[in-house]
């Protein structure tokens, strides 16, 4: 069976090269093989995987991840809609 | 650990600065920082990233703790030890959360427990409140001396405790303080969950209290090979995985939703509107009339919220809504092909647009307990479903009162 794969062209994840230290950390908590480390800088290997989980932008000490953490939850986000307020689920 | 459901960060983050509610710059920004009036670590109500709080302090009420088989005396005072063995009433609790019944209690009391007998030089896991976490946790490194310390996570699950900003640095801090940890250790390591990593950043832990955090596995039963290897996780211990087994026991979960709030509120006003007519209301009619749309709509519930998971791989497209349409279609062309006749053209219409509407639907829910879903994809998703799901509905609901209608006609 190949790995299962969703909707790819909407995910926010940016990485910024430039900050990058190489400690690896994103590597370490990514539960889905996003990242890579090469020559010493971490690479997106796989961005359309990216679930937008948030781990690896708060891990990331030196600030070199940006994503939009939310909940991959419908019914999350349809109480977002409809309080105005953040997506938030009840589980 | 291992069968968390899917991720619930909350909080936007942008380059450069990613705006955290536990990693904040500012401690006083972050709503999990240790709590001094509080006894339970509950974050500040009106916290604008951890969301609700589930239950204040005092309806905390933890079940008599059956697991613990004794006290250790430790330099910091006895610490409870808990059984590595999951009884009959463990299990059959897990089976009971699993319907999601009665999840909300299914709390352990946070702080340090002892596996086995643990000595000063034994590791550290880091784990969640949830009962159903907890179990599998201690039944997870057989013949292994552990440290098991457990963090108040409102009963939660570690990812998703995590994403709700509950499971965070500062409140592993607080329970490393409150359990005395530094003085029954010698080593200063705590060995944390991977999927705490959306709530807890590493580097905040230390900051906090001085223990270095490593995360260990994905999932508690590669704990003893992670272990064995001297705390390093190979590639595939750090990836979810969502097998056929992973996504079948959180169906029940989806099915129950059969039988919840809402669910019977709807199955009234089926059922009041099947009943009445202009001649008044008639119980007959209400069951003859409204159980076959209550029966559809379990069929709708059954292709999207377990066929449908349980298919996943194989369905087409990516989107949870359109896999939950085409099993919803499928079910409702066999459906209609097995009753033939018996159905009217509008019966046949109602059942055609319904069931691939509702089981759309429930399917879109499943985006919730899936580890591969992305908020973004899940809102384009439903921007697009949504309509389309409505509109079904709208038809199934038209073509059914216009059968009535036409019954009363003839």
């Amino acid at each position: 069976m190949t790995e299962l794969r969703y909707i790819e062209d909407a995910v926010t994840l940016q990485l910024d090269a430039g900050r990058c230290t190489g400690c690896g950390m994103c590597v370490t908590v990514c539960p889905r093989g996003v990242f890579a480390l090469g020559g010493g800088r971490a690479t997106l290997a796989d961005r359309g995987a990216c679930i937008e989980c948030g781990a690896c932008a708060l891990n990331c000490e030196a600030g070199a991840i940006g994503v939009e953490p939310g909940v991959g939850c419908a019914a999350a986000i349809i109480h977002g809609w409809l309080t105005g307020g953040e997506a938030s689920c009840d589980c | 650990m291992g069968d968390e459901t899917s991720s619930k960060r909350q909080g936007g983050g942008r380059l450069p600065s990613v705006h955290s509610c536990c990693g904040s710059a500012s401690p006083d920004d972050s709503c999990c920082a240790p709590k001094s009036d509080t006894s339970c670590g509950t974050p500040k109500s009106g916290g604008s990233c951890c969301g609700t709080v589930p239950s204040p302090c005092t309806d905390y009420s933890y079940s008599r703790a059956d697991f613990v088989t004794g006290m250790l005396s430790t330099p910091a005072g006895p610490v409870p030890q808990v059984s590595r063995d999951l009884t009959g009433a463990d299990r059959r609790g897990a089976w009971r959360v699993r319907w999601g019944l009665g999840r909300d209690g299914y709390r352990v009391r946070p702080g340090l427990y002892a596996l086995g007998m643990p000595d000063a030089l034994a590791p550290v896991l880091v784990t969640a409140n949830y009962k159903l976490t907890f179990d599998q946790l201690r039944a997870s490194v057989p013949g292994r001396d552990a440290w098991l310390l457990v963090v108040d996570t409102h009963g939660i699950n570690v990812w998703c405790a995590a994403g709700k900003g509950t499971f965070c640095a500062d409140e592993v801090a607080r329970v490393v303080h409150e359990s005395r940890l530094a003085e029954i250790v010698e080593h200063r390591r705590l060995i944390l969950p991977q999927l705490a990593a959306p709530g807890v950043a590493a580097h905040r832990v230390k900051e906090a209290c001085g223990f270095r955090a490593t995360f260990g596995p994905v999932r508690a039963a590669d704990l003893p090979e992670f272990l064995a290897a001297g705390m390093k996780a190979d590639a595939a211990m750090r990836r979810v995985t969502f097998t056929l087994g992973e996504r079948a026991v959180l169906t029940p979960v989806e099915l129950a939703t059969a039988w919840d709030r809402r669910a019977l509120l709807a199955y009234g006003g089926i059922i009041a509107a099947a009943a009445l007519d202009r001649d008044g209301v008639s119980i007959g009619r209400a069951v003859r009339r409204g159980a076959p749309v209550i029966g559809a709509a379990w069929l709708a519930l059954l292709a999207g919220g377990a066929v449908t998971p349980l298919a996943l791989p194989w369905l087409p497209g990516r989107a949870f809504a359109l896999k939950g349409a085409v099993v919803g279609g499928v079910a409702a062309t066999a459906a209609t092909a097995v009753l033939g006749r018996r159905l009217s053209l509008a019966a046949r219409l109602a059942l055609l647009a319904g069931v691939p509407a509702v089981s759309s639907y429930a399917a879109m829910n499943f985006t919730g307990s899936s580890p591969i879903t992305s908020p973004s994809g899940v809102e384009l998703e439903m921007r697009r479903a949504l309509p389309l799901q409505a509109a079904g509905a709208a038809v199934a609901a038209g073509a059914w009162l216009a059968d009535r209608l036409g019954r009363r006609a003839t």
